[in-house]
């Protein structure tokens, strides 16, 4: 059947070796080729990051030197900084568009968004993904709700405050809280826009996957990066509608009168009306998106991370089948464990035990991975790009920070360091910094895929050792103010004389949080030079097996000239030797995957 | 006007620097290849001995912060269940550690051994299924393990029971951004309650015509005896708060709109706890800390002994940090002392009846119309 579909797309398809002339319009805006929207993907989303980390700089410093003046709280926040001090509010509205931007705009777009489009039909071997049209659209509406989300920084009462989970009734009544205004009306609306384009771009994903491999392309024979996106755009189907609909319900409750949230309040000195909802319905629906989208952030990344570590291990992954297996159960999984945000959210204890039952299970393919990766560089060959640094520290934080997950994810002792500084430690290492380490090591390694340059390898080396360096420095310690029970998204922590001795913990994280920050200026400089200046990259210049690299360098609509490249084997076979020892194209320890089986050569079972 | 020709400046800058870059991109030749941006043997080598002194790094600097900051962590838990919670985090702990310990080194030593060199030869291990079952394996036994002993932690401290012991019945009441007590009384039940009873001093909406309510005390601190089970009720008056006692280790939602529940007994009392090594340590400490602040000019209050505190845990609004009430512990007689000189709810308002008579009145029409 597939074969069928495949003979009439390469057919429609054959005379793309000549290039038809397109305009600045059409080449750079409204482009429908995946390519060019890939690059509109990551540079949104880099430009979402800088605000999102420029935002934690700030609270981080108000955390460090609680009410002190700086004149860059004045220059950055104005009126919500009246003599460089920052103000409580601004404060909340800091941490909750931190929270928003980091996880939706730069994790969730910015990475799978980028990747998605760059990869799937590159590393499928198809001409662009299933509908051009659509992906076009999945991105403008992303443009859109970034405007807004930002836009909604500047409305008079201030922007969306009540924590990036917005849990009600604080996100749905202004008398509570100022951003639960206008800021949080702009809020919903951008989200439900980000929420449609997600779901064209995952749907479009899904077929594309589905439908378009080459020739031999069998799912076995897949790299992983082309799993873990495939997989991540199934959770986000699954998952996303039921955030729309949780935000719908907001809406309703906050500008329609309904009560699904809402019931028996009180507030300046009145009765509302509203009667019979349940903030705790909402905190379901939240996290059944909430949770899922961790590992629509974080497969990403591993599927990134594998390849980026087979080929500059010059190894096969170790246990692609595990690799494969474990994605699909940490996506299973996924979706039903979203209780564990809810310990002690005031739902039934028993349905706490469930729900710890079913999130400890997760450890398990997560840990699968975490030994494969690091059985992949035993015994390899491994070439410290860039990209393969980042690799590596990927696997370092993912693990730093999913063993605590086994902490929090036990009901009992989640109690006690609910919502404390251990939390903002453990996901920020887990799924931040991880999520992070992949979409660098990304576009390290795809950069010359991207634009056809080299980026500098010097200046990514001094950029991934202090960011190195600085994300533990940041977050490590952030562990032990959670045991001692610091809670997160205070102002302030001077109410509690008990915190004092706290105070000392909170410069050091700062300070290095500074130093992790500014070290980004590094990357992008690297980045924005190298589209211009960089070297010229060769065609192929990690020595990869994969399908991306066997187009030119050049641009060019459709992918290929002439003829899509048939395959022939699995993504991974790197120092393959046959029986004698020798490797099985003489002197190159690779075999792209068009190149056929050789005279002589075993075809393994994977 | 000058913001318009900023832009247009800008952006003739832009159309500059692109000439510019086309101008610089035709000059060069373009068929140049370089493949000097692509790790070699002197990269690898230096990267792999940093990834080692990195991985040395990363285990003294996590020996560290234990070394350091450990003392910071919260004293041992002053409740019944708390023990229980604290053996398990050690259990964790040790657990959890114990597979950092290994596998960051594992993973830091290979990227240092295995750096790349050219005529080096990668081994191509695709599979082992003796490996990849026992790696599967064992972390399917140690997290049945953490898991069974988890839950059954878990439904002791959840599942209340409302005789043994002879519990105690306390409302904990949020609104932003402060807590408030309604013990029970002599009849050890909470009379009926709801936001819409809120009028004038009634300020946590407690029904005056419910007979359970009149000897309720309300109080804006929080009185436990030693060694008695305390049933939380959890009730708030506007948005999600969250009741976070750490050194009890006990936490539950505060949901408007229902009531949720916790319960612990707490076994240390007030007097007790100022008294360990820990806590005069950490006293000690603070005070430093505090005089050294105070020297340089800042004005602080006193802080001068520790006592337990309930505070705010969930987002609630602009002064959520600040949201706190002191919690006492101590002994049973002290205890009912302090609840005797505490005024009975029906009391406090027949005094406000008798003061504004007319007031009264209209108070119980209108809370005759919400029963209605």
């Amino acid at each position: 059947m597939s074969a069928v579909g495949h003979t009439t797309i390469d057919n429609s398809h054959d005379d793309h070796g000549h290039h038809h002339k397109q305009t600045f319009i059409t080449k750079y805006i409204f482009s429908t080729d995946h390519k060019m929207i890939a690059k509109q993907f990551l540079i949104t989303g880099l430009l979402m990051g800088i605000i999102g980390i420029v935002m934690s700089v700030l609270f981080r410093m108000q955390l460090a030197w609680p009410g002190e003046s700086f004149w860059i709280f004045e220059a950055l926040l104005g009126k919500w900084a009246p003599g460089g001090v920052m103000s409580q509010e601004v404060y909340l509205a800091l941490v909750t568009i931190h929270g928003t931007i980091m996880v939706f705009f730069v994790l969730t777009a910015g990475l799978s968004g980028t990747f998605s489009n760059l990869l799937i039909p590159l590393q499928i071997g198809a001409r662009d993904m299933a509908s051009g049209f659509l992906n076009m659209i999945s991105y403008w509406l992303f443009l859109l709700s970034s405007l807004i989300m930002v836009g909604s920084l500047f409305v008079e009462a201030g922007p969306a405050s009540a924590g990036w989970t917005i849990y009600p009734p604080l996100s749905a009544l202004p008398e509570a809280i100022g951003g639960s205004g206008m800021g949080m009306t702009l809020w919903l609306i951008s989200m439900a826009i980000f929420i449609a384009q997600s779901l064209m771009g995952s749907l479009n994903y899904i077929v594309t996957v589905i439908n378009l491999r080459t020739k031999g392309m069998s799912m076995t024979r897949l790299p992983l990066t082309i799993w873990a996106l495939f997989v991540t755009a199934i959770i986000g189907v699954v998952s996303f509608p039921v955030l729309l609909s949780a935000a719908l319900m907001l809406i309703m409750d906050r500008s329609f009168g309904t009560s699904f949230f809402l019931s028996d309040i009180y507030l300046k000195g009145e009765v509302l009306a509203h009667q019979g909802g349940s903030p705790v319905l909402f905190e379901h629906l939240f996290w059944f998106l909430g949770h899922p989208a961790v590992y629509i952030v974080i497969l990403p990344a591993m599927g990134i991370v594998s390849e980026i570590m087979a080929t500059n291990a010059r190894k096969p992954i170790f246990g692609y089948r595990a690799m494969v297996a474990s994605i699909l159960a940490i996506a299973f999984l996924s979706t039903i464990v979203w209780g564990h945000h809810m310990f002690v959210s005031g739902m039934n204890p028993f349905l706490g035990s469930v729900f710890t039952f079913t999130t400890l299970l997760i450890a398990i393919p997560s840990a699968v991975k975490a030994f494969n990766w690091i059985t992949t560089l035993w015994k390899g060959n491994i070439q410290f790009n860039p990209a393969m640094l980042f690799s590596i520290g990927f696997v370092s934080t993912f693990i730093t920070g999913g063993l605590t997950g086994i902490i929090l994810g036990d009901s009992t002792l989640d109690i006690n360091v609910h919502d404390t500084y251990f939390v903002i430690a453990h996901f920020h290492l887990v799924m931040g910094i991880s999520a992070i380490y992949g979409l660098l090591a990304g576009v390290y390694h795809w950069f010359p895929r991207m634009y056809g340059r080299m980026m500098n390898k010097n200046l990514g080396y001094i950029h991934f050792w202090i960011t190195s360096i600085g994300a533990y420095g940041v977050f490590f310690p952030m562990h032990f103010i959670g045991m001692a029970g610091l809670p997160r998204r205070y102002y302030t922590n001077t109410s509690f004389p008990y915190f004092d001795d706290l105070a000392n913990v909170n410069v050091i994280i700062t300070i290095f949080a500074i130093i992790t920050a500014t070290v980004q200026a590094v990357f992008l400089y690297n980045f924005f030079s190298s589209i211009f200046f960089g070297k010229r990259a060769p065609q192929n210049p990690w020595n990869s097996n994969t399908l991306e690299w066997t187009a030119p360098v050049e641009h060019l609509h459709g992918n290929w000239p002439g003829e899509i490249p048939h395959v022939y084997r699995w993504s991974y076979d790197y120092s393959k030797t046959n029986e004698n020892g020798e490797y099985v194209i003489p002197g190159q320890d690779f075999v792209p995957q068009n190149i056929p089986l050789q005279k002589g050569e075993e075809e393994l079972n994977h | 006007m000058t913001v318009f020709l900023i832009i247009i400046v800008i952006a003739l800058f832009g159309i500059t620097v692109w000439q510019l870059k086309k101008i610089y991109e035709l000059s060069r030749t373009t068929s140049a290849i370089d493949t000097t941006q692509v790790a070699n043997d002197g990269d690898n080598k230096r990267q792999g001995n940093y990834m080692l002194a990195f991985g040395i790094g990363f285990y003294l600097f996590m020996f560290y912060c234990f070394w350091e900051f450990t003392d910071r962590a919260l004293p041992a838990a002053s409740s019944e269940h708390g023990a229980e919670f604290d053996t398990l985090l050690l259990v964790s702990m040790a657990v959890i550690m114990f597979v950092q310990i290994i596998t960051q080194g594992l993973l830091h030593y290979f990227a240092f051994k295995y750096q790349g060199k050219k005529g080096r030869r990668a081994l191509f291990f695709a599979d082992n299924d003796k490996l990849e079952f026992i790696w599967t394996i064992i972390p399917v036994i140690v997290l049945a393990g953490l898991i069974i002993y988890g839950l059954f932690t878990w439904s002791s401290i959840m599942n209340i029971d409302e005789e043994e012991g002879n519990p105690i019945v306390i409302e904990i009441y949020a609104k932003q951004f402060s807590w408030e007590a309604r013990y029970a009384g002599m009849d050890n039940t909470l009379g009926k309650s709801n936001v819409r009873f809120i009028e004038g001093i009634n300020t946590v909406g407690v029904d005056v015509s419910d007979p359970y309510a009149l000897d309720d005390k309300i109080t804006s601190e929080l009185h436990l005896p030693v060694n008695r089970p305390v049933i939380f009720k959890f009730r708030s008056q506007d948005v999600l708060h969250s009741a976070y006692f750490p050194h009890f280790r006990a936490q539950m939602n505060v949901v408007p709109g229902m009531v949720t529940q916790f319960a612990f007994t707490p076994t240390v009392t007030t007097e007790e706890i100022r008294e360990t090594e820990y806590m005069r340590d950490k006293l000690a400490r603070i005070k430093d800390l505090r005089k050294a602040r105070s020297d340089a000019g800042e004005e602080l209050a006193d802080y001068e002994e520790f006592d337990y505190y309930l505070l705010c845990n969930k987002i609630c609004g602009v002064a959520h940090y600040n949201m706190q009430m002191k919690i006492v512990v101590e002994t049973e007689a002290e205890f009912n002392a302090w609840l005797g000189e505490q005024t009975e709810f029906g009391e406090v308002i027949k005094k406000q009846q008798e003061n504004n008579p007319a007031g009264g009145e209209q108070e119980s029409e209108d809370l005759a119309q919400v029963q209605n």
